[in-house]
């Protein structure tokens, strides 16, 4: 067969990322890394609580990473990186000044307009804590426009904790209730002890049909979380999670993210529950 | 543009003349098989076999390679990120109906928005020569069910019917029009053309017999209905998740994505391969989780994909009936079996 030779470099290419300057880096943990970016062509990005990121590094390969700072239109993005493959591996190595690429946003996101009105109920364990931070970022931002605003977070260790000024800042709001829990307690540790849901029994009162839950966390959190937030009288399809997949194209192509019909990378990540239950291979 | 002639003393001159603009792409023989290959010499064209029976991979390979460059790179710094993309000019030379309607439901997958510029690039210059086809060559065709004897309405250039010593030649484009004219090979199909094309056609309905006991509109809700049947796991018990099927099939389209380094590490290529959903790892995520873990799932999915979700994705078929998955599965794994089973469960035999 002839070897074809022919190129043409000038292509607009939804593969080619933009340049993303690390203007802050911060270990969190041992396996995880905070890092805020800024794009290096000036322009700023647009997303939505929800969406994720192609973060890139030419001869590694790319990474699908939840996008964990506050929603809108702004100049800079943040991420909580773990520390697990390849280009998450290789990562970690970088800090201030270093540059990665990055592609994006993708997914659909969620408008938290939709959810005007309710109580809502945050349930973040481990890293899922990471893109559930931009739902409670965008709910307290625009604290108005919600009834009660609930945040339970849980991790296996105190020393897993994650964004730990922002748990501070949410324990101090009068106007937010926030409880976490640790799997296994240390000499230091004085909080809960216990899975996540052991908090569900400590919720002040919500009002189960006005309450939107976003559930984000690792897929066995989900299913015990989820039924914790049926008993209490939430609405299926007013509990929302965010399936992990490995999302290679980001545009509903490559097929690694499907789940029968869907594509996660376009069709979600954000699903509600009835949704998860039609589809029956979610969770 | 009323249908032509092409007689066959004329069909070297005819290639010669593609040869001459562009890259050529036809059925040869490949040991006991056939496959599609580059046609570049006069010994080449002497070689191609219109009246070949099937081809191992489908022409899909022309417009969705196994290996496609997506970007070069120079070094880990991301501004050094340029794309590439291969769009010559090309023909692809004896395309039966069948493999018409999956370029078609590839035409549909890759347009979707967000659109693929590299396979729609790709597409665009690439023209497409089909060839009639009289009767199933194995037992696991079904392309008379699924609808794929005849060629789709469009998306093609040219669509030859043997007719012993020439072609009835129908036109599906301007450029297929352009072609024609501009190759002055061909005469306007006289009536006694027509009559024999006619009787090609009476010969085919005979040959072509459905196989499926039910009208495949009614396949994605009998799949639907199957979801827990035991069939799969039954299936599943002889499948060796090699991905096969997948590689051969007509309308599957899934990739992998990855960098390959230079040897000194000083550049590299960023580029998508063809991957199979059949395969342990492909729905596996960062951190280990599988889900699709057991080759049940991943067997159940690629049979739903091929009845189900790709036609309601895409509105194109996800299946075309040509029998390559089940002709190279090593472990005699049947799509038009497995279709024909949810049948009797659903007691449509009955």
């Amino acid at each position: 067969m002839s070897q074809v030779t022919h190129k043409e470099p000038s292509v607009v290419s939804p593969y080619v990322p933009r340049v993303g300057r690390i203007v802050a880096a911060r270990n969190f943990t041992e396996k995880e890394k905070y890092y805020r970016f800024r794009f290096e062509d000036g322009g700023g990005i647009e997303y939505k609580a929800g969406q994720f990121m192609e973060v890139s590094i030419f001869g590694l390969g790319e990474a699908p990473i939840s996008i964990c700072s506050g929603p809108g239109r702004r100049e800079d993005l943040e991420m909580c990186v773990r520390n697990v493959g390849d280009v998450t591996g290789a990562m970690h190595a970088l800090n201030a000044g270093d540059a990665v690429g990055l592609r994006g946003p993708f997914g659909n996101g969620f408008d938290m307009d939709k959810v005007a009105g309710m109580d809502l109920l945050f349930v973040a364990g481990g890293l899922g804590l990471a893109p559930c931070r931009s739902f409670i970022l965008a709910a307290l931002k625009e604290r108005e426009k919600f009834r009660r605003v609930t945040i339970l977070y849980g991790t296996r260790t105190p020393k897993d904790l994650l964004f730990r000024e922002d748990l501070q800042a949410w324990a101090g709001r009068g106007d937010a209730e926030f409880m976490m829990s640790v799997d296994r307690g240390d000499e230091t540790w004085t909080g809960n002890t216990g899975v996540i849901t052991t908090l569900f029994r400590k919720i002040a009162k919500l009002d189960p049909a006005r309450t939107a839950s976003f559930i984000i966390g690792p897929p066995i959190m989900f299913k015990f979380a989820v039924l914790e937030a049926l008993a209490m009288g939430l609405r299926k399809a007013n509990i929302y999670c965010s399936l992990e997949r490995r999302m290679k194209c980001g545009m509903g192509k490559c097929g690694h993210c499907q789940i029968r019909n869907v594509y996660v990378c376009q069709d979600g990540p954000i699903f509600s529950y009835a949704e998860v239950m039609r589809l029956r291979e979610g969770i | 543009m009323l249908p032509q002639v092409l007689p066959k003393d004329k069909f070297e001159k005819f290639v010669g003349f593609l040869m001459a603009e562009r890259r050529v792409v036809a059925p040869v023989a490949k040991g006991s098989q056939y496959a599609f290959a580059d046609i570049e010499s006069r010994e080449d064209i002497g070689g191609i076999r219109m009246d070949y029976e099937i081809t191992i991979l489908p022409p899909k390979k022309y417009v969705h390679p196994q290996y496609e460059p997506l970007l070069e790179f120079g070094g880990r710094n991301p501004a050094t990120g340029k794309a590439t993309i291969d769009a010559r000019p090309m023909v692809m030379l004896g395309v039966h109906p069948y493999d018409l309607h999956g370029i078609a439901t590839l035409d549909a997958a890759f347009s979707m928005d967000p659109s693929d510029p590299y396979y729609l690039r790709r597409r665009k210059a690439a023209m497409l020569v089909g060839v009639n086809i009289q009767a199933y060559v194995n037992e696991f065709q079904f392309m008379a069910d699924m609808g794929t004897t005849e060629p789709p309405t469009g998306g093609f250039e040219l669509f030859l019917t043997d007719l012993g010593d020439r072609y009835f030649v129908e036109t599906g484009s301007a450029e297929g029009e352009s072609l024609v004219t501009r190759s002055r090979l061909f005469a306007p199909a006289r009536p006694e053309d027509f009559k024999a094309k006619k009787e090609y056609d009476a010969k085919k309905a005979a040959n072509f017999a459905k196989r499926l006991p039910y009208d495949t509109r009614y396949l994605p809700e009998l799949l639907a209905g199957s979801y827990d049947s035991l069939l799969w796991e039954a299936q599943a018990r002889r499948c060796f998740s090699c991905g096969t099927c997948t590689n051969v099939c007509p309308t599957c389209y899934c990739f992998d994505v990855q960098d390959k380094l230079e040897m000194d590490a000083s550049g590299g290529v960023r580029r998508r391969m063809w991957d199979s959903c059949q395969l342990k790892t492909f729905a596996e995520v960062a951190g280990g989780e599988n889900f699709r873990e057991h080759r049940l799932s991943r067997l159940r999915h690629r049979i739903f994909r091929k009845g189900q979700f790709i036609m309601e994705r895409t509105g194109r078929l996800g299946c075309v009936g040509c029998g390559r998955c089940s002709k190279h599965c090593v472990a005699n794994i049947s799509i038009l079996e497995a279709f024909q089973q949810i049948a009797d469960q659903a007691r449509i035999e009955a």
